[in-house]
């Protein structure tokens, strides 16, 4: 098992890890995402050596240490292909919100019959489709990188964590936190509705950063008090139904089915978990 | 080195979604060739039943990473035209400047990370790093460049936070405009590094008559809603875009297929350009035709010369597009809007093409029907089509199985097909 070649950071060698990425159903945004910061992105690759990715490349291999998977599972070729990359994959990282939690998508599931669905859509021809799910209601995942899209920044920073072996902290703070203290004026003051004060912080308080108010894109922070976000809704005005479809958006807030029982993998994986 | 036998790509790289192309060649005659998409459908006409008119364009720009700016930019029209909402000049001028800066990125994008590997013989921009340094980093700008001016105006590169229903919710500073204004003049020698790279490939020899559709210019080159044109002579307002496309479900793939006066029918670039030359900016012109593109073409590999002369288009029209913002003072950013009961439709075009949005509202502004026809589900027709003719040409004239499958995978890339897109 060749590991590439050798670099340093900040004077400390580094081992390239291999890091290939694959996508499901999804926009292909969170990979776009990584080939979007031209600055850094050449650095960034000599960081790694990239051994798959669809999207940018054509030379694929099936050796590679983290397996970076965005979108969610729609389908039952697509449960196959993630067990498969779980067992090539040392780390399995579930890359932005529609791996991490269905994403948009999983908005379908309020419809209880997808072929039903399928057929509407798609006529005499109706596609295969399945219940939205996560990754992580299908294989065991590493690492989750929450957002639509996240900043590229925090990509970067889990890259370079697992390289060097670090621990990698995800935010257990809601974006309101953040939002404060980046001085903003506060959207619900403004008469916007936000969901800061429920979702999982990490990106700055990017959308009221821009006077947009937040959609939950990052999920639940640890401990979301939605009952008080309620209240507050109610209080500027906003009906149950405003703040039901901003919850729904991005699958975070939707109450998930019960995992499906994680499948064995094989040998390559040092028991972490 | 095979002669005859059966070429199969499964999940073409270096194209956004998933999509496999089969061909069978038999004793010099093609037997199959066919693009399939494999693509795992979303739904998303569904998921914005019953929603809130904001949220269509906060989640259709989901649609697709690449172009969420176009689509955010078609949903937001769609709503506006159906509340009878018609925004002001600075705001049209500031969502075309943003169209435009997704323009610019999604084409150096396509030219240099998805196209030139192709021409310069190998599997991905990644080894180009060391072979073509210069190359890399000048696309690199150029990329930085237009993802930045999306940040200023949009608020982020992919998703934008900023563009809502009647404008605004901030708008740029003037002296981050004027600096963009410098920015984007600089960067006119990288665009004509840009040309002269791609000057040197060879343009594959290839026509195939067609029908090219796109929205009609009416007194500039047009980017923002407008009448409907084909190159067949067909004419439609943009409300009548459903006369346009004639969406249809086909066996073999997940996305619908369209036609209009033949079989099938190309948007993008070429078709833009093809049916919009004569509003094209004097220097884009000069460019296209030196490029060998004088309309109509009809070599689908001329895309290329396509999005090049786009790419100095849109970037000398932003330029004047910032001194128009920066000799008026900025109103409000964003007017309030009334929901009402009613239907609307926008077309734009985007980097792949023309992109149909519409919605069908109640009272409250809940969307009771939504419909997206999305450019590359215009093209796979036409990508079937072409990929029939140039695999028969190709096999008639005895080539090995490795260079027509080189070349089947150049002409679908040259559509810049996004797939996920096109299946939604
Ligand atoms: S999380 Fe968002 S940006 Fe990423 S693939 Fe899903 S929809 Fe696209
Ligand atoms: S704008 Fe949103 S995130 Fe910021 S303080 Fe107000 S509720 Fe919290
Ligand atoms: S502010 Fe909210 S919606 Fe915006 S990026 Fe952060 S978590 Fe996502």
């Amino acid at each position: 098992m060749a590991a590439g070649g050798t670099k340093s950071w900040l004077g400390a060698p580094l081992l390239r890890p291999r890091v290939a990425f694959f996508e499901l159903t999804s926009c292909g945004g969170c990979q776009l995402q990584v080939l979007n910061h031209e600055g850094t992105l050449l650095d960034f690759l000599s960081l790694v050596e990239v051994t798959d990715f669809r999207e940018a490349m054509t030379e694929r291999s099936h050796e590679y240490d983290i397996a970076f998977v965005e979108g969610c599972v729609s389908r039952s070729d697509e449960v196959a292909r993630l067990r498969q990359i779980r067992r090539n994959a040392r780390t399995l990282v579930a890359l932005g919100s529609c791996a991490c939690f269905g994403g948009v998508p999983r908005m379908k599931n309020r419809f209880p019959d997808p072929g039903l669905l399928a057929r509407e859509i798609y006529g005499e021809y109706p596609m295969a489709t399945e219940t939205v799910r996560a990754l992580d209601e299908i294989v065991p995942v590493d690492l989750k990188v929450h957002g639509c899209p996240f900043p590229k920044e925090e990509l970067e920073k889990v890259v370079l964590h697992i390289a060097l072996g670090k621990a990698i902290e995800t935010p257990r703070h809601p974006i309101c936190f953040e939002c404060k203290a980046n001085g903003n004026v506060c959207l619900f003051d403004l008469g916007e509705l936000c969901l800061g004060p429920v979702t999982r912080g990490g990106c700055s308080a990017w959308c009221p950063g821009n006077r947009f108010g937040c959609w939950g894109c990052r999920g639940p922070a640890d401990d979301a008090n939605l009952d008080s976000l309620r209240a507050i809704a109610k209080e500027h005005g906003f009906s149950g139904e405003d703040l039901a479809d901003r919850l729904e958006c991005f699958g975070g807030f939707t109450p998930r089915e019960a995992p499906e029982p994680s499948p064995r993998r094989k040998s390559r994986k040092r028991g972490t978990r | 080195m095979k002669v005859a036998g059966t070429i199969e790509v499964h999940h073409l790289t270096r194209v956004e979604g998933h999509g496999n192309i089969r061909i069978r060649v038999k004793d010099g005659r093609l037997r199959e060739a066919r693009w399939e998409v494999v693509e795992t459908p979303r739904f998303f006409e569904a998921l914005l039943r019953g929603k809130r008119y904001d949220v269509a364009p906060w989640i259709t720009g989901r649609i697709c990473g690449i172009c969420s700016i176009g689509h955010t930019l078609a949903s937001i029209r769609a709503v506006e035209n159906a509340f009878g909402f018609d925004p002001p000049e600075q705001t049209r001028n500031l969502r075309l400047l943003l169209k435009h800066a997704e323009t610019l990125q999604s084409h150096v994008l396509h030219l240099y990370f998805l196209a030139a590997p192709d021409f310069l013989g190998v599997g991905s921009v990644f080894p180009l790093i060391e072979t073509h340094p210069d190359a890399v980093r000048r696309a690199a700008r150029l990329k930085l460049l237009a993802n930045d001016l999306c940040d200023l105006v949009g608020g982020r590169r992919m998703h934008p936070t900023r563009t809502v229903v009647g404008g605004f919710t901030l708008l740029p500073k003037k002296r981050e405009l004027a600096g963009f204004r410098e920015r984007l003049i600089a960067a006119l020698p990288d665009l004509s590094a840009t040309v002269d790279l791609f000057r040197s490939f060879p343009v594959p020899d290839f026509s195939r008559e067609t029908e090219f559709v796109s929205l009609l210019g009416d007194g500039g080159y047009p980017f923002i809603g407008g009448r409907l044109v084909s190159s067949d002579g067909v004419i439609r307002p943009e409300s009548g875009y459903l006369e346009m496309t004639n969406e249809r479900v086909v066996a073999h793939s997940t996305a619908k297929w369209c036609r209009l006066s033949r079989e099938s029918f190309a948007v993008g670039p070429l078709a833009r350009v093809n049916n919009n030359f004569s509003f094209l900016l004097p220097e884009a012109k000069v460019l296209a035709e030196s490029l060998g593109l004088s309309p109509v073409r009809h070599n689908p590999f001329l895309a290329h010369a396509a999005r090049l002369a786009e790419c100095l288009h849109v970037t000398l029209e932003s330029v004047a597009l910032i001194d128009g913002l920066l000799s008026t003072d900025f109103g409000e950013p964003r007017r309030t809007v009334t929901p009402r009961e009613g239907k609307g439709v926008a077309a734009v075009e985007v980097p792949r093409g023309i992109l149909y949005h519409a919605y069908e509202f109640d009272r409250d502004g809940r969307i009771v029907m939504a419909d997206c026809v999305i450019p590359t589900g215009q093209n796979h027709g036409n990508i079937q089509a072409d990929l029939e003719s140039l695999a028969r040409e190709m096999a008639a004239e005895g080539k090995q199985d490795a260079e027509i499958e080189r070349l089947a995978q150049m002409l679908v890339r040259a559509y810049d097909p996004c797939i996920s897109c096109s299946v939604h």
